[in-house]
């Protein structure tokens, strides 16, 4: 009863908890209310005016603010008043603890007490102190985290000083100013009022509360962005009105009432939130609207959340046996106590009457007697064991959070436990569902690929360069530079340079990283840091593109010629040039990525020791660019190339100044005449190598302060970063960049490209149609800057927009019958990408003329204005200028795999783990994704669910999958027959190998037929058939439902791994739920129980922490079971002796803490440390993983096994000192000291026998278990105060021969069955995990020897067994049972060294030869 | 030696239904004859079956800092001591179940040595532990060693037939640290118990302490058995350093002894056949 009913009340303790601590702020923290209750008593209506704190406001303000909360914040639950009576009050929603009282005060009821009174408050004591004890550190570290957040500084304008001053948040209110400078982390939420920014926008960082790491835009509220001077807090007299505060961090809505009272309005774009970071921006002002508790930040504060483990629900299961095993106790003592009471006539003198002389009726008494014997016996339920579990997944999220071999050096992370009570259950994974994007790849895209106007450039370079990453596995610049420089005599450096290269890598990242990791530190507000050090998207391996050689070639010749060109565009050529121009242009353009500069004083040394002019900052430019209000300008701080370039340019100068475009500066025209001029004279690889070293050099530049000068001195260009939502627009940036087409700067209106040679390009920005996930693209709509015409890019998925492009029939002109050609082309060529795994873009444009952008205009405003579905109209008017596209190429990114993600999915695939991969990805990425990590094999028969095999109805969908299942069982029907010769089905579905490999491609529109309730059933059916499943094109939501679905059907412990946001439903359905830190923002890490920064963590995470985790918290738990009922049977056969009178032959003290003293320590040790095998061992063999899959450890079974045992040992240490005292002139306690000790030897050395790894730390707490006891008796029987009803029997136990002699056979014949079972179980019938053990002692080599024999003989054994049983082919394998034989203790099998185990994916050896095969060995 | 008295030849039969304080006591005589000759110390017990000292309630009814000496405890004994706390409104001393049912029957033991009772000298000091003799239990402390002065105020427990401090004539063998009376208050564990009652020192090294022959046993009978089915017993019985004789724990050391051996040889045998085949015959433990 206990344990059912700890769940819901456990939980609504917790949601309480969670309630109170985010509202629990100054002044509230004694209501407890809810929060909708409290906000709405706390602020006038549903709406907060917010006033500025000066003079000719200060009764209004005065009214309106002070029911605002102030900055100051409080997260902790208690005050050092109310800990005691709340935490107590806390602690009794828990039932145990309520069990425990409930005893408590039973004892005080005289009629049925069996203790002292004080004595049964003990245990009850000693939990509810070390609870609180805990909850109180914890409470205390948030406090002073709390406190050193309230005091941190900020400028707060003073109306007395009329300056900013320094004031601490905690004492910001409402209605304050705030200016903020570069870096600065804002304290409160506030309305943006100023930005030094001239256009009134405001770069802020919001890692500090979604963890995304590129930079967001704010606006300055309209009305204010046009001063040019910093605004002045005296003079403003507006009204703030916006809405109560809420946790909805994406809406904010409000208005300005000016004094004259126009209206402004507010959103989100003006709303800067407590937590982030303003960048870019060299100073702000704002208005506080929401304070400390009342900050969207504080208001989505979740604490930690909570989860059942699968055990626990077990063990809640079991304790409800252990109860009824109470009850039933307890009821025999009660009748017997009657029975007894009944057979005496009148009362026996040692029967003790009632006050009035008369003795009660054997019934009442034997009710009475039921309490007392409840009371008595009330360890058999062991409420220790809640608290004994909370310290060892304490224990053991401890070991978890401090194995280095998750830190994750490049991201500085390691694996957070987020949730503390699960950790077991990664041991019993079943399913694992992954994400792909970010997951199983690196979310790091590189650009690899590109086809421009049918013609494809495979950028061979680039790839070769990123192999040389590969090898070298590091990221360091200059060997980059060296190693892509000179690409062609890669052989040479690989050779000798090698070690000196990795050398210089290893001591350059560290420095890399001592140097920017303290830019990770939030209170870094001085900008000397370089900013770019917590930019996501930055490695080289991203930033970084070798230029396709031809491609270059082409479009080195546009530096030329096409302007003169291109506005005829006759000529073939120059129509490719054309739109190889576009398509980079459309590449730098559309997007949304922010451009930003690395701070000055790096700059500004790199650029003096060049000799060339500071760059302020990237602002100033701009601000440059805009104060000449010149479209095409001379980036004359822009440093040119000439010193690659020893010849003189001066022969081309000429030629370009005859460019239309407005002039270049000499050094521009240097840059484009270098671009040009190898070309012309050299070779084209010539040419290459210096640029590619330029461009290289950006990159450096970009990331680097402490670039060593390259070998030739190299001038850098302004050192951009691009900081982008997505890491493909990163990438695809980069990628233009890399082709002299750079991105410069980024307003809301112009965004400035530096073309090639041809200098700055200013384009209007006239509109941004931003990416969203049902048109699946996004256009930009710009004026070209040359033509002045009205452009509109789109680039998007190539499924959407190949049926945007321009068809034959509209356009008439001759370029139809091109354009047709080019979008086949290019459609292959997307196939092919996909079919590499590549992600695939399409880029396309449009011309319009001004009339049709002008109409387009109208009608997008009216779409813009209107209030009634809006987004409708919006949707239908981007699809408007989203047509008759002219298709101009199509990108190719690589999203890399991450490092290790094959051999992890091949060794959870052993382990007996299902892999689901669930993405949003089209199919072909997909599959190939799966291939690449080895999800799918290439002799996997793969059947496809999609909508393109068949009609989209659901009855096809149902045909289809019954087809296929039909044809699986065929398949495997023959197959089957040996296995099932063998005994060998094993019962668990998961853990069933498929008889053949089969996996299965489905894709999201099918899905949704297949998720139907009528189809589930088959759908799962044939999911368990296939070793491999891959989803390609859900929806979170899909992911989500299929993960539900997995779990509840058939009920498999489901774990689910993403690293997005598109992931979190998924990881919350799960049963456990793990977040990949990386880059896409810290929403999945939050929604996870675990965070990893690497998939690859996962399989030491499974593999031996959650094997470790579930064994041993399993093995705990059977012990403190077998634990107490040996112990508390104890008691129970005394009552046959006594009369059933509820009698302990222990003194109470020593009865109690025997169980809180004397046997606590160990099994808390053995559930924290127990190795059953070593680490390294579980790695390479992850079939020991489907042990605790199968919960092999704690079947139903195992758990009557223990209590019989317990039941067993308690009858012999009972009966042998009865025996052995039967008749003599013992006294109670004399009889009880015996029976006591041998107890504690029993248990311990019982705990010595399960244990599977003695450490000297297991040594020593038994020891002290004894000592400690042995102590406490003697001195307890030492102390003569009158109670001590022990006295001195210890010590006279001590002296006699026969105490020694009682207690040594007790134990031996106690503990003689377990170990003799023990042992024949280890000799005869070992299990794979005592094997592995086993291996575990042989010296390293030997044991690589034990390995591979194990493997071999394996191999042969299943050979052997298939040419015995059946003649099919090899492929077909049966699953693994090996571990029935542990399951039963006894095994029935009396020739257990005939089953073969076998492996039923290592089918092809060959292929995986580094990877052992199922655990059944044999050495002959 | 069992003489409560239960079948109707029994000599004590007619004591049967005897109550606490019969005056004057019935009395009986047991004759007995001894095999075997006790050559070093015998120990004379009283055994006492079906009397379940170690009920709950009983076992608690004492006041164990009355029992030390305490005086306000003399005079205000504990509640657990109820009902037998008070009686007339004195409070009772020693208070409590237990020492209300103190065992009181009286038995000597004569050598009948043709035809003429020798009695044998009991020695009744040195039955209890010494520390519950020295430490546990102590007379009120107060002026003067009369301890009919120091128990005033008190009353005797309800069965007895005399104050406790009336239960030796020695000094130091009275009131609380009686030692008849510390090895009752001593609960036993289980219902069928022996107490010690005399000790029977060997004299001379020449002659065992009680020769083989007839022996008679004098009973003043003043406990009551009869009404919950109970016996008393008087056991003689010898000491070795191993304490009392129970075949017991020999006889299951030599069965464990066995059976350990032959498991061994068993697992040898296993081992040896299966041990190499496995390579992991070597279990932990």
């Amino acid at each position: 009863m206990s344990g059912a009913m700890a769940d819901p009340i456990r939980w609504a303790r917790y949601r309480w908890q969670r309630l109170v601590s985010t509202e629990g702020g100054e002044g509230s923290s004694s209501s407890n209310s809810s929060n909708k209750c409290y906000q709405s008593s706390k602020t006038i209506g549903k709406h907060r005016i917010v006033i500025p704190c000066l003079g000719h406001f200060k009764e209004e303000y005065e009214k309106v603010s002070k029911l605002y909360m102030n900055n100051k914040i409080r997260t902790t639950k208690y005050t050092l008043l109310n800990f005691l009576p709340r935490n107590l009050f806390e602690q009794f929603h828990r039932v145990a603890n309520l069990y425990f009282l409930f005893l408590v005060v039973l004892n005080w009821v005289p009629v049925v007490e069996a203790f002292q009174k004080e004595i049964t408050m003990l245990p009850l004591v000693a939990v509810l102190t070390i609870i609180a004890v805990k909850d109180g550190l914890e409470d205390y570290s948030k406090y002073k985290m709390d406190k050193q957040i309230n005091n941190l500084l900020t400028k707060v304008y003073s109306r007395k000083e009329k300056k900013y001053i320094d004031e601490c948040w905690k004492n910001v209110n409402v209605g304050d100013f705030i200016r903020l400078s570069r870096n600065e982390i804002i304290p409160a939420d506030m309305v943006l009022l100023y930005s030094s920014d001239l256009d009134g926008i405001c770069y802020v960082e919001t890692a500090g509360l979604d963890g995304e790491t590129n930079l967001k835009q704010r606006q300055v509220v309209r009305g204010y962005s046009e001063q040019v001077s910093e605004i002045d807090p005296e003079k403003f007299s507006s009204r703030i009105e916006c809405e109560s505060p809420n946790n909805d961090l994406s809406r904010f809505q409000g208005f300005v009432e000016h004094s004259n009272k126009d209206r402004v309005g507010l959103s989100k774009e003006n709303l800067l939130l407590r937590g982030c970071t303003v960048r870019n921006t060299e100073a702000v002002v704002g208005i506080v609207v929401y304070a400390g508790h009342e900050t969207k930040a504080m208001l989505n504060n979740s604490g930690p959340h909570y989860k059942r483990s699968k055990l626990e629900r077990k063990v809640n299961t079991d304790i409800l046996w252990c109860v009824l095993l109470l009850i039933l106790m307890c009821l025999t003592g009660a009748i017997g106590h009657g029975i007894w009471l009944s057979r005496y006539s009148e009362i026996p003198f040692f029967n003790i009457p009632e006050p009035d002389g008369k003795s009660i009726p054997p019934t009442l008494a034997g009710f009475n007697m039921f309490w007392t014997m409840i009371i008595l016996l009330q360890v058999l339920i062991p409420i220790s064991l809640y608290v004994s579990i909370e310290i060892v997944k304490l224990g053991q999220i401890y070991l978890i959070q401090n194995d280095t071999d998750f830190y994750h050096e490049k991201t500085d992370s390691t694996i957070q436990c987020r949730a503390l009570n699960i950790a077991e259950d990664l041991g019993q994974i079943q399913y694992i569902f992954s994400d792909k994007t970010g997951t199983l790849t690196e979310n790091k895209m590189v650009f690899r690929r590109c086809s421009i106007a049918g013609q494809e450039y495979c950028h061979e370079e680039n790839a070769k360069r990123l192999e040389s990453y590969q090898e070298l596995d590091s990221e360091d610049e200059d060997s980059t530079e060296h190693h892509c420089g000179s690409s062609t005599h890669m052989s040479k450096w690989q050779g000798h340079n090698r070690r000196a290269v990795n050398e210089l890598l290893n001591r350059k990242s560290l420095n890399q990283l001592s140097g920017s990791y303290p830019a990770l530190g939030r209170e870094d507000g001085t900008g000397d840091v370089p900013h770019s050090g917590h930019v996501a998207f930055s490695s080289p391996i991203e930033t970084d593109v070798v230029p396709d050689t031809q491609l270059l070639e082409k479009f080195s010749q546009i530096s030329c010629h096409s302007y003169q060109q291109s506005e005829e565009a006759s000529s073939k050529l120059s129509l490719e040039t054309m739109y190889i121009a576009d398509f980079f242009l459309a590449l730098a353009i559309c997007n949304t990525v922010v451009v930003s500069v690395p701070n000055q004083p790096r700059q500004k040394m790199r650029h003096s020791s060049l000799g060339r002019i500071p760059i302020k900052s990237l602002d100033e430019i701009r601000q440059m660019f805009q104060r000449l209000s010149v479209r095409r300008l001379s980036s004359s701080p822009l440093p040119s190339v000439k010193e690659s370039s020893s010849e003189s340019p001066n022969s081309f100068v000429s030629k370009l100044s005859i460019f239309r475009m407005k002039l270049a500066s000499p050094a521009l025209d240097g840059a484009a005449q270098r671009a040009a001029e190898p070309h012309s004279t050299d070779s084209p690889e010539n040419s290459q190598v210096p640029q590619e070293l330029d461009m290289l050099n950006v990159a450096a530049g970009c990331k680097h302060s402490s670039a060593v000068s390259p070998p030739i001195e190299l001038s850098p260009l302004p050192k951009l970063c691009y900081e982008a939502e997505s890491p493909d627009e990163a990438a695809l940036v980069h990628a233009a960049r890399a082709y002299k087409c750079i991105l410069q700067s980024r307003t809301p209106d112009q965004v400035t490209v530096d073309f090639a040679g041809q200098g700055s390009l200013t384009f209007q920005l006239l509109h941004i149609l931003p990416f969203d996930s049902v048109r699946k693209r996004m256009s930009v709509v710009v004026r070209h800057p040359v033509s002045n015409k009205v452009v509109v890019y789109t680039k998007g998925a190539d499924s959407v927009m190949m049926d945007l492009l321009r068809t034959a029939s509209e356009v008439g002109t001759n370029n139809s019958e091109i354009e047709q050609k080019i979008k086949k082309r290019t459609q292959k060529h997307l196939d092919d990408y996909a079919r590499r795994g590549l992600r695939t873009l399409c880029i396309a444009k449009k011309v319009m003329s001004d009339a049709e952008y002008a109409e387009w205009l109208n009608h997008h405003f009216l779409a813009e204005t209107s209030i009634d579905n809006r987004e409708e109209l919006l949707l239908e008017s981007a699809i408007r200028l989203e047509s008759e596209l002219t298709l101009l190429g199509a990108t190719g990114i690589e999203d890399r795999l991450q490092e290790g993600v094959s051999d992890t999915i091949q060794a959870l695939r052993k382990a007996g783990i299902k892999i689901w991969m669930l993405t949003g990805d089209k199919r072909e990425t997909a599959v190939n994704i799966a291939y690449a990590c080895k999800l799918l094999e290439p002799d996997d028969r793969i059947f496809t669910l999609s909508e393109d095999s068949y009609s989209q109805s659901r009855d096809a969908s149902a045909l289809m999958m019954s087809k296929i299942l039909e044809g699986i069982q065929k398949n495997s029907s023959a197959k089957k027959k040996p296995c099932q010769k063998l005994g060998n089905v094993s019962a668990s579905p998961s853990s069933q190998a498929p008889e053949f490999s089969a996996g299965l491609v489905i894709d999201g529109r099918t899905l949704e037929h297949v998720l139907h309730d009528s189809l589930q059933n088959i759908f799962l059916e044939l999911t368990e058939k296939c070793r491999a499943v891959v989803c390609c094109r859900a929806t979170p939501l899909q992911k989500s439902v299929l993960v539900r679905l997995v779990r509840n059907k058939l009920k498999a412990m489901t774990l689910a791994v993403g690293d997005g946001a598109n992931d979190v439903s998924m990881i919350q359905v799960a049963d456990t739920g793990v977040g990949i830190s990386g880059q896409e923002g810290m929403q999945a890490v939050m929604a996870s129980d675990f965070a990893i920064s690497q998939f690859r963590h996962l399989r030491k995470l499974l593999l031996v922490h959650g094997h470790w985790c579930y064994t041993r918290l399993t093995n705990m738990v059977l012990y403190f079971f077998y634990k107490n009922v040996a112990y508390v049977n104890l008691l129970f056969w005394y009552q046959f002796f006594c009369g059933f009178s509820g009698t302990s032959m222990t003194d109470y003290w020593i009865l109690i803490l025997f169980n809180l003293l004397f046997t606590s320590v160990p099994p808390i040790i053995y559930g924290v440390l127990d190795k059953d095998v070593s680490a390294e061992i579980l790695m390479q063999l992850p079939q020991l993983y489907m042990m605790s899959q199968k919960s092999v450890a704690y079947l139903p079974s195992t758990f009557w096994i223990t209590l019989l045992d317990a039941f067993y040992q308690s009858l012999v240490c009972f009966f042998v000192p009865y025996f052995t005292y039967y008749g003599s002139d013992i006294d109670i306690f004399s009889f009880g000291n015996p029976i006591n000790t041998a107890a504690l030897f029993i248990i311990l050395f019982h705990l010595l026998i399960e244990c599977k790894s003695v450490t000297w730390i297991h040594t020593v707490v038994i020891v002290g278990s004894i000592l400690f006891y042995f102590v406490f008796a003697l001195a307890f029987g030492a102390t003569h105060n009158p109670p001590s009803n022990p006295y001195w029997i210890m010590e006279k136990h001590m002296t006699d021969p026969v105490f020694y002699l009682v207690c040594l056979l007790t134990t031996c014949i106690a503990l003689l069955p377990r170990y003799l079972l023990r042992v024949l179980q280890g000799t005869l019938f070992p299990s794979p995990v005592l094997r592995a053990k086993h291996l575990d002692r042989l010296t390293p080599e030997e044991q690589r020897e034990a390995i591979k024999r194990w493997k071999d003989d394996c191999i042969v054994n299943c050979r052997v067994e298939f040419q015995a049983t059946s003649g099919s082919s090899s492929t077909a394998t049966g699953p693994v049972s090996e571990e029935e034989s542990i399951a039963s203790v006894l095994p029935t099998s009396k020739t257990p060294f005939q089953a073969c185990s076998r492996d039923g994916f290592g089918e092809d050896n060959s292929f995986s030869p580094d990877v052992q095969d199922e655990s059944g060995i044999q050495m002959a | 030696i069992d003489y409560t008295g239960t079948e109707p030849s029994s000599p004590c039969n007619k004591c049967l239904n005897v109550s606490w304080d019969s005056t004057p006591p019935c009395t009986c005589t047991i004759n007995f004859t001894l095999e075997h000759s006790f050559e070093s110390n015998v120990f004379m017990y009283y055994g006492l079956s079906n009397f379940y000292q170690n009920h709950r309630r009983y076992v608690k009814s004492r006041d164990d800092s009355q029992l030390n000496g305490d005086n306000s405890s003399l005079l205000n004994p504990s509640k657990e001591c109820e009902p037998y706390r008070t009686n007339e409104d004195k409070p009772i001393a020693p208070c409590g179940a237990i020492a209300n049912s103190m065992f009181n029957d009286t038995l000597e033991l004569y050598r009948i040595d043709n035809d003429t009772r020798i009695p044998i000298t009991l020695i009744k000091k040195g039955i209890a532990w010494w520390t519950d003799k020295n430490v546990k239990f102590r007379n009120p402390t107060g002026d003067g060693n009369n301890l009919t002065a120091l128990f005033q105020g008190t009353t005797k427990p309800v069965n007895w037939p005399k104050p406790v401090y009336m239960l030796d004539s020695e000094p130091d063998n009275n009131g609380f640290i009686n030692e008849d009376f510390i090895v009752w208050m001593r609960t036993a564990a289980l219902p069928t118990f022996r107490k010690l009652y005399r000790l029977i020192e060997r004299k001379n090294n020449l002659q065992p302490t009680l020769q083989a022959g007839k022996y008679s046993l004098d009973i003043a009978y003043n406990y009551p058995v009869h009404s919950f089915d109970g016996r008393k017993r008087m056991i003689l019985s010898t000491i070795s350093w191993m304490g009392g004789k129970n075949p017991f724990l020999g006889i299951a050391y030599i069965t464990v002894g066995s059976i350990c051996f032959f498991l061994g040889v068993v697992l040898l045998i296993i081992h040896h056949k299966y041990g190499n085949r496995n390579t992991s015959a070597d279990i932990p433990n």
